[in-house]
């Protein structure tokens, strides 16, 4: 494992500049896994979103190497069309360099949009490292309910008032899913421990065939916390469970950090504005209800890890 | 490689028309965002303290405008032209080496030196 002084010493690939909002999780993930990627050459592939439409402001991009954007829905399908040219021009003997091909999209852009196309582009086995940004609504077009959002969050589309307490469902398992394309690398992670971010995304780059990571990049304008809070909020979201860090290598599930103690989902909703109706007086069972569900997660992925399925000690 | 044909260049100007610019809106020079400012929407700003610093470089990795300038390994200084004010360097600081400043206190206080002088 290279050491940040190391790791600071390679070419920055994603530059500033860009018109990310000040202490935006995407930029942080994004140098996470660029960096990740020293030694290869890459093409980066991004789904609209607000990576996107951040980064690539006509005539700049941000981006150091070879960028392409087409469509909202088809991030997964453009990068896997690129991977397929370019292993057809080596074959004919026209591009000689090695390269990786990294598609990014946020949540909107892959949980829901853009779902079939990553579906099909890991069945068909590219070569390729789909990198989904969940902050768990979409963004950038002003906060609006995706499949990522918790449930009882507000958003601009499932506002929190008399009528709902803001989002009714349960939120989509997206890296279960692409777990079972079974495909050779599938992996969540979260940016307050780089070193799993590192860990994860250079072992989805040497991984031959379709690797997927999850990573939870929170948004301090759709969240509403401080925003130099990022690297706790994030931690509060492995504590308390509500986003286990694991991996699945060829089929084999491995959960790569379990919790000392029993944290309650409390202490992650609570510095959060989107979750703040949640706290007032008779609204303690759609909390209750929250926290039954992130333990049945929990129990069911530390049996699909073949751990002993019990909750951490309180 | 060809970039296009005839009148088209390879570098975008804000006053080129529309047929000087590049086929298919393609840009050609990576990382030219760097050369658009974001510093101008801080209002706080991040000082670095040089006794206290140790070089963990936790700063550099959880900069998410890439502001942290690392050197050899070690804490080179902000890139204050790209730097949005987060405050993100100063929280996951351990050793408290890094202090956000208002921008308007500055402000004020080169005022008052200009007074003097």
């Amino acid at each position: 494992m290279a050491t940040l002084k190391e790791l600071s010493k390679v070419e920055e690939r994603f530059v500033g500049g860009h018109r990310l909002c000040a202490g935006c999780g995407h930029g942080i993930t994004v140098r996470m896994i660029l960096n990740a990627a020293e030694g290869y050459n890459v093409v980066v592939g991004c789904a609209t979103g607000c990576l996107e439409v951040a980064s690539t402001i006509y005539p700049y991009t941000a981006w150091k190497c070879s960028f392409i954007h087409n469509a909202f829905e088809n991030a997964g399908a453009t990068i896997s069309g690129v991977e397929a040219a370019y292993k057809a021009l080596k074959r004919r003997g026209k591009v000689n360099e090695e390269f990786k091909f990294i598609a990014f999209g946020g949540d909107g852009g892959t949980y829901d949009i853009g779902l079939q196309s990553l579906s099909g582009a890991m069945e068909r086995g590219h070569n390729m490292v789909y990198v989904c940004l969940d902050n768990e609504a979409y963004m950038n077009t002003g906060i609006q309910r995706s499949s990522a959002t918790p449930t009882g969050a507000d958003t601009t589309t499932s506002p929190a008032g008399k009528v709902i307490p803001g989002k009714q469902q349960p939120r989509k398992d997206l890296t279960a899913i692409m777990a079972a394309h079974n495909i050779p690398y599938v992996a969540q992670t979260a940016i307050h421990n780089w070193q799993d971010v590192h860990k994860k995304a250079r072992k989805a780059l040497e991984v031959e065939g379709p690797a997927f990571i999850n990573v939870l990049s929170p948004c301090p304008r759709g969240w509403r916390y401080n925003t130099p809070d990022i690297v706790e909020i994030t931690k509060l979201a492995v504590e308390t469970r509500f986003w286990p860090l694991f991996e699945v290598e060829n089929g084999k599930w491995k959960l790569n950090y379990k919790p000392k103690k029993y944290v309650p989902i409390e202490e992650f909703l609570k510095p959060q504005g989107r979750f703040r109706h949640l706290f007032k007086p008779g609204n303690e069972h759609l909390i209750k209800a929250l926290q039954e569900e992130v333990d049945n997660r929990w129990l069911a992925l530390l049996e699909r890890c073949g751990e002993t399925p019990e909750l951490p000690p309180r | 490689m060809n970039f296009g044909s005839g009148t088209r260049t390879r570098v975008v100007k804000a006053d080129m028309k529309w047929y000087e610019l590049t086929k298919a809106g393609n840009i050609y020079e990576p990382g030219n965002a760097n050369s658009y400012e974001t510093g101008d929407w801080r209002s706080i700003r991040p000082v670095w303290i040089e006794d206290r610093c140790i070089h963990c470089l936790f700063c550099w990795r959880y900069c998410p405008d890439a502001s942290v300038i690392a050197k050899d390994g070690k804490f080179e200084k902000f890139d204050y032209k790209h730097c949005k004010g987060c405050g993100i360097c100063a929280k996951v600081c351990p050793r408290n080496a890094i202090d956000m400043i208002s921008e308007d206190e500055i402000e004020k206080a080169k005022e008052a030196n200009k007074d003097e002088n």
